[in-house]
């Protein structure tokens, strides 16, 4: 019993970062329709750059968020502004091998960059724990669940409580009503776009204490945000927080249950199941 | 007549003699090209023709490559005979994945999506069949003999490649001037208006699935006798479905040259980015891999080739 | 004889009953009009009748056959074509390629196909940008060719929808010639319209539709004169007790 407590609780605390990941990836789709197969390529070069403050000036991964927030942001602000805007009416085939050429991109620079090696960050605490009743808790894992939380708390604030997150929904609800009343879109396109990418930049830092990367993590961290912006629901802020928690418990779950290394296989089978019998999602709307 | 064959018939020539006044390198060159085309014609027919795109075509690859090898393996059977065996399993995979996304009507992203989660959940259950080799993977004997589908030296391998090519484009043609061919690309261009004209829609999915899942396997078994080494993560993973599919992307897909076209330009692009920066280059020509394919969706959307052959139209017609 | 049954045919998205309990026949031969206000369920039970959607309840029978569970694709082979209300070419496919795919229900080769293309495209007046692509066309010549392609598949039954929306006065008047040629060939046809002349001119009977439900059927001096279509129109004012009048241009 008690195994499967612990896996639960530790499918949650990574379910955190999961969420954060699709609340970007979902924040994008929502506001522009744009599926961004680049998501997990960004994110590494955020990990990247947090390994690299890390190594070479000490500065903590939880603490560097900052930085690898912004210049992912940046980074996603760029593709944004360069290349998706010209595509935003293309079919949508067209805009995910757009994405997919800047994955490429981005998985390859890294590569000739950093070379194939795995990186770890290892913080001075990254093996410590402490205990709940008959729970551990893995501290990186708790702090990472923690900040992520409040990550998407801030996000949430953002878009219901202030004007520009009010004018990226509005955007995103109605693009051309939203034009009608005179919101500059390129403005509001940029920014949900950058913002989305500084989750996920965001959340690479959150994963380096305790995950070792590669550059050709990237493509599995899209296909994971993929997996919960689907089975949460499209479009759907809240579904993607509550599809990333379900994420994270189903894979914990899974390596538990089978073995370790086919925990992707229940997501995917979660994945195929939700596309068939409910393509919206848990929690999405009408498309 | 003379005209639209003289061409083709010159073109075949050239290929028939070159391989035997180039170097080895040059060769390996060429096959590479032909095999990646040849794939490429295969995924052509699904996502070309029929314009249902798949990125998990590596699913198909690995069936057909595996299948081939483990009846060799373990029953001594020959390749020629195994990669049939191959193809109907694969066609059988097709058929699965097929119904679950036609029937279930879902198309674009989310179909795509399908067909990668597909060829994920092959390539995370090969990496746990012992009989498959696992993680380790599967070596295959290097025995030079014909009728195990191994062969002295380069050229035989360039011939298999060049034929499996003709054969392959052969047959998308032979299909795009067929009913089924019209009624595929009516399907890509709008399927609820095909279903009103009376195109059974999931039928021709169906079987442009089947048909272009059959190819891909048999593609794999020349993979396995090429390289003699398997392993899931190269073989069934989605970076392989991305190299199967660049190539008609790139050089236009619905179209039959396109795939060639596209195998070519991807292949000097390889070449050129290996030969020019020699040391750090794992991951070079795949980055341009991705910015070629970023230029080709933003200014060249239908391929070079239909780009090609449109300037060369609308020069030609100006010209008279 | 009767060639199309519908008989108490709902169908409801939601909380929205887009069409509710319409039952009417049609026989071979005839040129039926379906009109109505805008969102009144026209387009939907074309929809249903021609086996797009299922019906909630009722039952659509066609040829002695209910047609029930069976895709459009088969509704299709049987005889049954309907057009589109926003014309929908194969966008990057020429004039005749689009009407080759509508012929091959009829045929399995490529040449005979071409061959009923080209007469379908004469007869449509395209014949002179049979290589013109979709993409490229106006909006008279779009909707032309969709009813070229209904057309090619050689139907018994032709449901058009709205095909004279947007056109000129000449075009209208050059597409109700080319429907009456095509009805003299033997195909019976069942068309929603808006513009009051095409429908008045063309149709033997008129069916009207309003929120979804049959509120009047008869001959177009009839329907004209009815007080509850009036109203669905231009309102109450209008309905109760207003004067028969005869429709402009008539």
């Amino acid at each position: 019993m008690t195994l499967y407590l612990q896996a639960i609780v530790n499918g949650l605390l990574l379910g955190g970062v999961y969420s954060l990941m699709a609340l970007g990836l979902s924040l994008i789709f929502g506001v522009m329709r744009v599926i961004n197969f680049a998501h997990g390529d960004m994110m590494v070069w955020g990990m990247y750059l947090s390994f690299w403050l890390f190594t070479t000036l000490g500065v903590d991964p939880y603490l560097s968020i900052l930085v690898t927030a912004t210049a992912v942001f940046v980074l996603g602000a760029g593709v944004q502004r360069g290349l998706v805007t010209r595509i935003l009416d293309a079919p949508h085939e067209m805009q995910i091998l757009l994405m997919l050429g800047v994955a490429l991109i981005l998985e390859n620079t890294a590569l000739m960059a950093f070379g194939p090696d795995p990186r770890r960050v290892n913080t001075s605490y990254a093996l410590s724990t402490f205990w709940l009743g008959p729970i551990v808790f893995d501290l990186p894992r708790t702090l990472t669940f923690g900040v992520a939380l409040a990550l998407a708390l801030a996000l949430y604030l953002f878009l219901q409580r202030t004007d520009l997150g009010r004018m990226i929904r509005a955007a995103a609800d109605n693009r051309t009503g939203a034009l009608l009343v005179g919101t500059d879109i390129l403005k509001v396109f940029t920014l949900a776009f950058g913002i989305g990418a500084g989750c996920v930049g965001a959340a690479g830092s959150l994963m380096t204490p305790f995950l070792p990367f590669t550059p050709s993590t990237g493509l599995a961290l899209t296909l994971a945000s993929f997996n919960v912006v689907i089975i949460g629901g499209m479009g759907s802020l809240l579904g993607a927080f509550v599809g990333g928690l379900l994420v994270g418990v189903s894979e914990s779950l899974g390596a538990v249950l089978l073995v370790p290394s086919l925990k992707e296989i229940v997501t995917f089978v979660l994945l195929v199941f939700i596309l068939l019998f409910r393509p919206q999602g848990l929690l999405g709307g009408s498309r | 007549m003379m005209r639209r064959i003289g061409p083709g018939l010159l073109v075949g020539a050239i290929l028939v003699v070159l391989p035997f006044w180039i170097p080895s390198n040059w060769q390996n060159l060429l096959i590479s090209t032909f095999y990646y085309a040849y794939l490429g014609q295969a995924w052509n027919l699904l996502g070309g023709y029929a314009g249902q795109l798949s990125l998990g075509h590596a699913a198909f690859f690995g069936v057909g490559s595996y299948t081939a090898a483990v009846l060799a393996i373990h029953l001594g059977l020959s390749p020629w005979i195994g990669m049939f065996a191959g193809a109907v399993l694969a066609v059988l995979l097709s058929q699965g994945i097929g119904y679950l996304g036609f029937r279930f009507g879902l198309r674009g992203f989310y179909f795509i999506l399908l067909t990668v989660a597909a060829a994920e959940i092959c390539r995370l259950v090969a990496l746990h069949l012992p009989i498959l080799g696992g993680y380790t993977g599967l070596f295959i004997q290097f025995r030079p003999d014909p009728w195990r589908f191994q062969f002295k030296g380069k050229i035989p391998y360039y011939f298999v490649s060049l034929g499996f090519l003709a054969a392959a484009s052969a047959i998308v043609w032979l299909v795009s001037r067929s009913k089924m061919g019209a009624y595929l690309v009516a399907i890509r261009e709008d399927e609820d208006a095909s279903e009103g004209l009376g195109v059974d829609t999931l039928r021709y999915k169906m079987l442009a699935y089947a048909l272009s899942a059959a190819l891909t396997a048999l593609g794999g078994t020349f993979y396995a006798y090429y390289q003699f080494y398997l392993q899931p993560n190269t073989v069934l993973s989605l970076n392989h479905s991305v190299d199967i599919m660049i190539r008609p992307i790139v050089g236009g897909s619905g179209t039959i040259l396109g795939p060639i076209l596209g195998s070519f330009l991807l292949e000097l692009m390889g070449e050129f980015s290996r030969t020019m920066f020699a040391a750090s280059t794992a991951g070079l020509s795949v980055a341009m891999y991705g910015v070629l394919l970023v230029v080709v969706v933003l200014f060249l959307p239908r391929g070079v080739y239909p780009t090609l052959a449109g300037w060369m139209r609308r020069k030609s017609g100006a010209a008279r | 004889m009767s060639l199309l049954e519908v008989q108490g045919v709902s169908k409801q998205f939601g909380g929205l009953r887009a069409v509710h309990r319409v039952s009417f026949g049609l026989n071979q031969g005839e040129i039926l009009g379906l009109i109505g206000p805008n969102g009144a369920g026209k387009t939907t039970l074309f929809h249903v009748v021609s086996g797009f959607l299922a019906p909630d309840e009722g039952r659509v029978t066609y040829a002695g056959e209910d047609l029930a569970g069976l895709r459009p694709h088969d509704v299709c082979a049987r005889g049954m074509v309907r057009t589109f209300q926003v014309a929908r070419p194969f966008l990057r496919l020429s004039v005749l390629e689009n009407v080759v795919v509508g012929a091959l229900e009829r045929v399995s080769h490529r040449r005979q196909a071409v061959a009923i293309a080209e007469e379908v495209l004469a007869l449509t007046g395209l014949a002179d940008k049979a290589s013109a692509p979709g993409h490229g066309l106006t909006l008279p010549d779009r909707k032309r060719l969709e009813l070229a392609r209904a057309l090619a598949t050689g139907p018994k039954l032709l449901l058009l929808d709205e095909v004279m929306a947007g056109l000129t006065p000449t075009e209208t008047a050059r597409l109700i010639e080319l429907i009456r040629t095509v009805h003299a060939r033997g195909v019976t046809v069942l068309l929603i319209e808006h513009v009051m002349k095409a429908v008045m001119s063309l149709s033997q009977r008129i069916l009207v539709l309003s929120y979804g439900e049959l509120i009047a059927a008869g001959r177009p001096e009839e329907i004209v004169r009815n007080p509850q279509v009036i109203e669905a129109y231009l309102g109450e004012d209008f309905g109760n007790g207003a004067e028969a009048e005869e429709p402009p241009g008539a």
